[in-house]
């Protein structure tokens, strides 16, 4: 007895970065983080837990930060979703990137994408955090590398750079 | 002093190094691979992908201990999308593998000895189609009972669980007077629970089958691509030019990827099926997928003289290896050789015992052997202060170890051993300011869900001190290799040496701008197309291909020199590197190294060897270790008594650097290994019952989070040491070594209570 494939002539589509993708010949068990990194080419997103605890998958779903892992891919086509490659234009980089690069936030990187996507959220919806409500807002993205202290750095340069501008 | 939560962090670093060009050793340069990371473009092993590539994915044993009666595989045979099926009997060459012995099967033929040791592998087109098949193979089993006492397999009570026994290693060390004594005598009994290192990037590679199909190209995560493709290779029965090992993009290692984990599956199932197989896995079979910290259970008995100085020291040591060696053998002399911490010690008389088991296998990870050793010694530290009427820190100043002293296996200490500079400025960084009355929950022990009064809070002050060995031990030849090229003022560099976050890559690209006087520097691909550069672990790269890059890129520069002076009628000893230029020191020729090297074609490559090690005697006499640095540690804690419940305020450091050549990146190793040593002494564990892991996941195991991270103040001890080549010590290890005794020292300090064992739980404070 030979089993059917498991792919569904289902096409679903979805909005990522703007642009809009059609996806076929999926199962529909895929998360949303397997669709993006397997079948987008949107390798950005990372999976380090499977089960919403570490945040490396962190993805912007109309605006609201969540783990890709947690999302059923075909459960998503009506949202407006933003990846890490979706930040800034090709070779670009947004503030937060450069003050991750600048303070030394980065070490072996596996966590960082997830941690990008939450601070620029976090930093739009709290312009200018205390440390309390930095720590607890990233408190879902776990760094194994840096102790997070690098991470905080970052965090206090991007709010004291765009306090700086808003104030010229 | 530097305050690692505030912007002014790198301040002190950058002041000092304003005079230096930007990128050359001692500045915070950037690392290469930095973009790309912030980017989400940069290359893990599980982000790559081939052209009809198939996954792969490993069956397990269910059980710690069992013998397998037979493996039907025809289910899965009939699950569409299923390509490849593999069990023992499909291994073309070596059945068997490991670092140190070969002793574990590449899949479990007649018995499993582990929760979780692979039994067959399957590929397919789809991860779901690989877990269906799996579930579709069926294994008889016998299920026999488990030994997971260590105890029971020292005493030798228990049926052989392996042909080759269930003692892995024993080894005394015996130093001077047996009988020696003093009028102080204090013991404790210490226990560590198993850590995992839980790098963030599971296990990945991708396999690419030669055309020819007698072999094959590994992209993998690893820490030692040399040592893998030796393994690799065994296994497959081919020669070891026929499996080329290129880096993959590897999230983290700790230790964790020392050992071979799915490099053989993945291989077999390439060259089985003639297709590129992808291989990674989830973070539960992280779990089982590698070795972790040895649990250990230590007895010490110190004696000392009636004002606390240290005569004799007794220890028995025990760590559990689990299921199969790895380097077990490794990680007892580290544990047994650093039983009297960085302290003097004339006599000594320590048993250190490297069991098998049926618990899961451990092996290497951050701090290799020592992390336990010193958890007790410094256990014994304060209990020995509170005999003798002394402070922590002046048992410690008292007892401190100096450049020269003998460790207890005759060798001496002839590293740099700023120990007394390490405990005084460490206890002259600022105290933390009091918990305020009105503090927010989240500063509390225990947060916002399991919120402590803040009326019950106690403060309590703990230290630590420790001395690490660098680089490899007794007798191993431990080398690197780097190649260097110079052309048209662009330096390439090539090596083995495996980044795994720690920023290697950086490290060479200042090496090369500082030795050579160029700005640009190419790094060739990381792979097997170099000769070794050891393993990216025992805090040894830095010093090791550190070495390496430094000595090729001093002959390249040789070379340029005699070229120009050749050309210019002078001698070459006349000539120097000065900024970005070549220049006659005693007359007025300056030409930039880029005209100087243009047309020419300068290439070496270079062994870097550090100095010879010996293997142990059997009263664990010999000068077994290469080099050492120290740290210290301050730990501030609060803590609820009644609920049990930590919050870790502060962690002080000063820490033996030799030279901070990225003062940066330093700072990213001290406050990344004080949250690894904060998980181990409050948070992190491993729970095995029966031989059975209960929390295999990161659900469960519980991993330090950004409300759990202490403020770390830090103060950088440069004293160069002339045995290492960039006057550097590996900086890798020492910050997760002592702060996990510290913070256990501070509980006791708040609490009055007796704690002996780490990760200490809310039981172990408010129930004991």
């Amino acid at each position: 007895m030979t089993q059917e494939p498991i792919g569904s002539p289902e096409i679903y589509r979805l909005q990522v970065n703007g642009e809009s993708h059609d996806v076929q010949d999926a199962w529909l068990g895929e998360s949303l983080l397997y669709v993006l990194r397997e079948r987008l080419g949107l390798p950005g997103s990372k999976g380090a837990c499977e089960q919403g605890e570490c945040g490396s998958c962190t993805v912007l779903l109309d605006g609201a930060a969540v783990c890709a892992c947690l999302v059923m891919a075909a459960s998503a086509t009506d949202a407006d979703i933003v990846t890490v490659e979706g930040l800034a234009p090709d070779a670009a980089l947004t503030d937060v990137q450069a003050a991750f690069l600048d303070e030394g936030a980065v070490q072996c990187g596996f966590c960082t994408p997830g941690l990008i996507v939450a601070v620029h959220h976090l930093l739009e919806h709290n312009p200018e955090p205390s440390a309390l409500e930095t720590r607890e807002a990233l408190s879902g993205n776990i760094c194994r590398c840096t102790g997070y202290g690098r991470i905080f750095a970052a965090v206090d340069a991007v709010v004291a750079s765009r306090a700086d501008q808003a104030a010229r | 002093m530097t305050e690692a939560s505030a912007p002014a962090a790198t301040a002190t670093a950058t002041e000092t190094v304003t005079a230096l060009r930007p990128g050359v050793l001692g500045t915070n340069a950037a690392r290469p691979d930095g973009v790309p990371k912030v980017q989400g473009r940069f290359a893990f092993a599980n982000d790559l992908w081939a052209e009809n590539m198939l996954w792969g994915a490993t069956l397990r044993s269910p059980h710690p201990y069992a013998r397998i009666r037979s493996v039907d595989v025809t289910g899965a045979w009939k699950i569409a999308g299923v390509e490849a099926i593999v069990t023992a009997e499909d291994v073309p060459g070596q059945p068997t593998y490991g670092l140190i012995r070969q002793d574990q099967h590449v899949f479990a033929s007649a018995y499993v000895r582990y929760r979780g040791e692979p039994v067959a592998a399957v590929a397919a087109d789809h991860p779901e189609t690989c877990r269906r098949a799996l579930e579709a193979i069926v294994v008889d089993y016998e299920v026999l009972t488990p030994l997971t006492d260590p105890e029971e397999a020292i005493a030798g009570t228990r049926d052989r669980i392996h042909p080759d026994g269930n003692l892995i290693r024993h080894q005394r060390i015996l130093c001077g007077d047996p009988e020696a004594t003093g009028p102080i005598v204090v013991e404790g009994n210490y226990e560590m629970g198993m850590q995992d290192q839980a790098f963030l990037g599971p296990e990945a590679a991708l396999a690419v089958p030669d055309d020819d199909g007698a072999g094959l190209e590994l992209y993998i995560a690893t820490q030692w691509l040399h040592e893998d493709r030796k393994q690799v290779a065994a296994c497959l029965g081919l020669p070891e030019e026929r499996v080329r090992l290129v880096l993959g993009g590897v999230g983290g290692a700790f230790g964790a990827r020392e050992d071979i984990s799915l490099q053989v599956h993945c291989s077999l199932l390439a060259l089985r099926t003639g297709r590129p197989i992808k291989m990674q896995y989830g973070r539960e079979e992280s779990f089982y997928g590698h070795v972790h910290r040895h649990p250990a259970k230590i007895w010490m008995r110190h004696h000392a003289s009636a004002d606390g100085v240290i005569v004799k020291i007794e220890a028995r040591m025990v760590f559990d290896g689990g299921a199969y060696t790895s380097t077990s053998p490794a990680v007892l002399i580290n544990g047994v050789t650093h039983a009297q911490g960085p302290y003097r010690c004339p006599n000594a008389i320590v048993d250190g015992y490297a069991t098998r088991t049926n618990n899961p296998p451990c092996g290497a990870m951050r701090g290799f052997g020592v992390v336990q050793a010193c958890f007790a010694h410094e256990g014994q530290m304060d209990k020995l202060a509170a005999a003798a009427g002394l402070s922590p820190v002046e048992v410690r100043l008292r007892n401190a170890m100096r450049t020269g002293d003998p460790l207890i296996t005759g060798q001496p200490v002839d590293s740099v051993a700023p120990v007394e500079r390490c405990i005084r400025e460490t206890d002259a960084l600022p105290m933390p300011p009091d918990l305020p009355a009105d503090a927010d929950v989240l500063a509390l022990p225990g947060g916002s869900g399991r919120t402590a009064d803040r009326g019950h809070v106690v403060r309590g002050v703990g230290y630590g001190v420790a001395i690490k060995n660098l680089m490899y031990s007794e007798g191993f030849d431990d080398y690197s290799t780097a190649r260097c090229q110079l052309n048209d003022g662009v330096a390439t560099l090539k090596f083995a040496a495996a980044e795994v976050g720690q920023g290697f890559v950086m490290l060479a690209q200042q090496i090369a701008r500082s030795i050579l006087g160029v700005d640009e520097v190419m790094l060739d691909t990381i792979d097997t197309q170099i000769g070794s550069s050891g393993s990216t672990s025992a805090s040894r790269q830095t010093w090791i291909s550190g070495g390496a890059v430094d000595a090729a890129c001093r002959k390249v520069r040789e070379l340029l020199l005699e070229a120009v002076a050749e050309r210019h009628g002078m001698p070459a000893l006349q000539l120097a590197i000065e900024g970005t230029d070549v220049v006659d020191t005693i007359g007025s020729l300056r030409i930039p190294v880029a005209d100087a090297s243009a047309g020419l074609r300068l290439d070496e490559t270079v062994e870097y060897r550090h100095r010879a090690t010996e293997d142990l005697d059997e009263n664990g006499q010999g000068n077994c270790h290469v080099a050492f640095a120290f740290v210290a540690h301050r730990a501030v804690v609060d803590v609820d008594p009644e609920l049990g419940l930590v919050k870790v305020v502060q962690i002080a450091t000063a820490q033996d650097v030799g030279r901070a050549l990225n003062p940066l990146s330093v700072a990213g190793q001290i406050e990344g290994g004080i949250a690894q040593g904060l998980g181990l002494a409050v948070m992190e564990e491993i729970i095995v019952t029966d031989g059975m892991v209960r929390n295999a996941s990161f659900t469960d195991y519980l991993l330090p989070t950004t409300l759990d991270a202490p403020t770390v103040v830090f103060s950088l001890i440069e004293e160069p040491d002339p045995q290492a080549p960039l006057g550097a010590k590996g900086v890798g290890e020492p910050p997760c070594i002592s702060v996990t005794p510290a913070i256990a020292a501070a509980i006791r300090d708040a609490t009055g209570r007796d704690i002996g064992r780490v990760p200490v739980r809310p039981q172990d404070i408010c129930l004991s």
